[in-house]
């Protein structure tokens, strides 16, 4: 979705004046006062990006805090292969996986239905009132809207204890482990799916009206100008989702799982980000943290890159589109 | 072609202005700040009234479950305790309301001093935030040295995370455990803000900036005198989108905080309300009020800067988020 936007526009011709076929020493005095300001963010690159990523080799040592790096013991490959031993850690991975499987299935489609719906209503009024609601929540921080969900939802909330009143029982929405994933669905769906509407109604506000005029004047009804009109001119944007969605699938929701792990308990909501930081900065297993934080983090990369290289094969531009550098 | 005023989008032209040509029938039914309406072209046909009430049932709930909870929160911390008493907990209107749950948190030092961290994270937090943000995308707008590669090493970040140990290490090993700034300097930049402002800087058209560097301007003051003048837009967006992601942050104190006296609002949140157990005491306040208002007042007191904040932020996030998302 973002990286896009960084398609190169043909140069102005002005702008050459400024780069282009000049010596190295000459353009590096020319541009050294915007080569400053590039400092502070490669700074900040450096600091807690790039240098954390160096600090992952950690995965390959039995590392020691009061050693340091420099000084622990190498261990290869040794934490990976305990840690697909290790029986916590493949519970965390498959729950990882059962929960993606029921953010792409349930999650996904729900701010395209919104959108289509919005995109729908004839009185501007009612559809600027319903995104001003639609999109607060994704403002609010997940402590926030867990607390919110446990006052409605929790076994003391509001609709346990209006049940209670009538005599039943309470139902114990927020601690059953079963119905977990209903949950952390739901909360999903309540505090972003109407903010990820906006990028839908921007592309359906870029379909050709004519199309659909043409479409009418030959006789077909809503759900084929739909099928055939609205969800061709959405694939792009659908497709682009779909791979940040894919990269980012191994992180389910990280906060939201920190937060209701103690309440559902460690068998539903241990996913692998919760079991990287209980395993390594709770338990001090930094080492085999560090290896399954690693672990994720390639296969998130190799994932995101397989969406995208899948999508080109469809024809699609994905998130690189190909010419752009 | 300036990114920022292009008409893409639906939700950018808030505020109903006043128009003309609407119909008197209209206007006669005393309707105030109405936008227009897009009428039903010719070619569409009426929906069937079992197709319309499916759409509003669904749009009616999904705003209800976002409304009700917030509103119960709000009412329960402002009702009394006899009301209370008498609705077992919750009310959905206070009847007699009272600040007496606000009144019980202030007086005790954990609320004020978790305020005053997170007032202060998202404060200076922005600040350099914007600093960081603006000077690395207006340099990277420009053809400059080493630009690719310092915009393609931004954007790895969009793909790859270090990992939540080593980033620990890191901070560890800056020293910056138990400080404030471990809250605020892994914040202070970001992949997707950058993308924003970038976008932004180079429809910004070259002429400007040469006619000035021609006039002798040095590329600070052109910034300055010239670039940031003409962006205060997206840097109102970019500066929200900070600030509410500071005044939200939570892991990172959960992570390096471990002084009670440095706990941001987020946290306070987590231990006293989320996790529940002895609100009264674990805020340091004696609990008159039953504590059911209290833990709603916590929540009111965090939720609240967002509520503040949230007219200005919905009336240009759009505009932000697809100069960012829409191929420019």
């Amino acid at each position: 979705m973002t990286l896009t936007a960084q398609r190169k526009r043909p140069p102005s011709p002005s702008a050459s004046a400024r780069s282009d076929k000049k010596p190295f020493r000459v353009q590096l005095k020319q541009d050294r006062q915007m080569l400053l300001m590039m400092v502070p963010g490669i700074l900040f690159l450096l600091l807690f990006f790039y240098l954390p990523i160096l600090g992952n080799v950690i995965a390959f040592q039995d590392y020691q805090p009061f050693l340091g790096i420099k000084d622990s013991e190498w261990a290869g490959w040794q934490n990976f292969v305990d840690l697909f031993s290790n029986p916590d850690f493949l519970h965390a991975l498959w729950n990882t996986l059962y929960l993606a499987a029921w953010q792409l299935v349930f999650l996904f489609p729900v701010p395209l239905v919104l959108a289509l719906i919005v995109d729908s209503l004839m009185s501007m009024r009612i559809r600027r009132i319903f995104q001003s609601i639609a999109y607060l929540p994704h403002f609010l921080s997940w402590v926030l809207v867990i607390a919110l969900f446990q006052q409605m939802l929790g076994g003391a909330g509001f609709i346990n204890n209006t049940l209670r009143q009538f005599g039943l029982d309470a139902i114990p929405f927020m601690t059953n482990p079963d119905t977990f994933p209903v949950l952390v669905v739901a909360q999903m769906i309540w505090k972003d799916a109407g903010w990820a509407m906006i990028i839908f109604l921007a592309a359906l506000a870029s379909i050709d009206v004519s199309l659909y005029e043409a479409a009418a004047a030959d006789g077909a009804g809503r759900w084929r100008r739909m099928w055939h009109i609205t969800l061709p001119g959405l694939r792009p944007v659908i497709i682009l989702l779909l791979i940040l969605r894919i990269g980012d699938i191994l992180s389910v929701g990280f906060e939201q799982f920190i937060l209701q792990r103690d309440a559902v308990g460690a068998g539903a909501a241990e996913v692998l980000d919760t079991f990287t930081y209980y395993t390594g900065v709770v338990g001090g297993g930094w080492s085999s943290g560090a290896a399954a934080g690693l672990a994720k983090g390639v296969v998130s990369l190799v994932l995101i890159w397989a969406a995208n290289a899948l999508a080109h094969k469809f024809g699609e531009d994905g998130i690189f589109a190909r010419k752009v550098r | 072609m300036s990114t920022l005023t292009t008409e893409t989008t639906t939700t950018s032209a808030t505020g109903g202005r006043p128009d003309g040509s609407l119909s008197a029938r209209r206007s006669a039914r005393g309707r105030a700040a109405v936008m227009r309406d897009s009428q039903r072209p010719a070619w569409k046909e009426r929906p069937s009234a079992l197709y319309q009430s499916v759409k509003a049932v669904i749009l009616v709930l999904f705003s209800a479950s976002i409304l009700v909870p917030i509103l119960l929160v709000v009412s329960t911390s402002l009702a009394d305790d006899r009301q209370l008493a008498q609705a077992g907990g919750f009310v959905l209107w206070p009847e007699r309301p009272t600040f007496k749950a606000y009144e019980t948190i202030f007086a005790g030092p954990m609320v004020i001093s978790s305020l005053g961290v997170s007032a202060f994270i998202t404060i200076i937090g922005t600040v350099l935030a914007l600093f960081v943000t603006i000077t690395m995308a207006y340099a990277t707008s420009r053809p400059v040295l080493f630009g690719r590669p310092v915009i393609l090493a931004v954007l790895f970040t969009l793909l790859f995370a270090p990992g939540l140990i080593p980033s620990f290490l890191m901070i560890r090993q800056l020293g910056l455990l138990d400080s404030l700034w471990s809250l605020i300097l892994p914040g202070i930049f970001g992949a997707f803000n950058f993308v924003v402002m970038r976008s932004f800087f180079m429809n910004i058209p070259a002429e400007l900036i040469e006619s000035a560097r021609i006039d002798g301007a040095s590329d600070w003051q052109i910034l300055w005198r010239i670039v940031l003048p003409l962006s205060k837009a997206v840097i109102a967006v970019v500066g929200l989108f900070y600030a509410v992601a500071f005044w939200n942050s939570f892991f990172n104190a959960l992570l390096y905080i471990n002084d009670h006296a440095k706990w941001p609002i987020q946290l306070l949140l987590r231990n006293f309300v989320v996790q529940g157990s002895g609100a009264a005491d674990g805020l340091g306040v004696s609990s008159v009020p039953p504590s059911q208002s209290i833990q709603m007042a916590v929540v009111v007191v965090a939720l609240v800067p967002i509520l503040l904040v949230y007219p200005f932020l919905q009336k240009h996030f759009t505009k932000g988020v697809l100069t960012g998302a829409v191929k420019g």
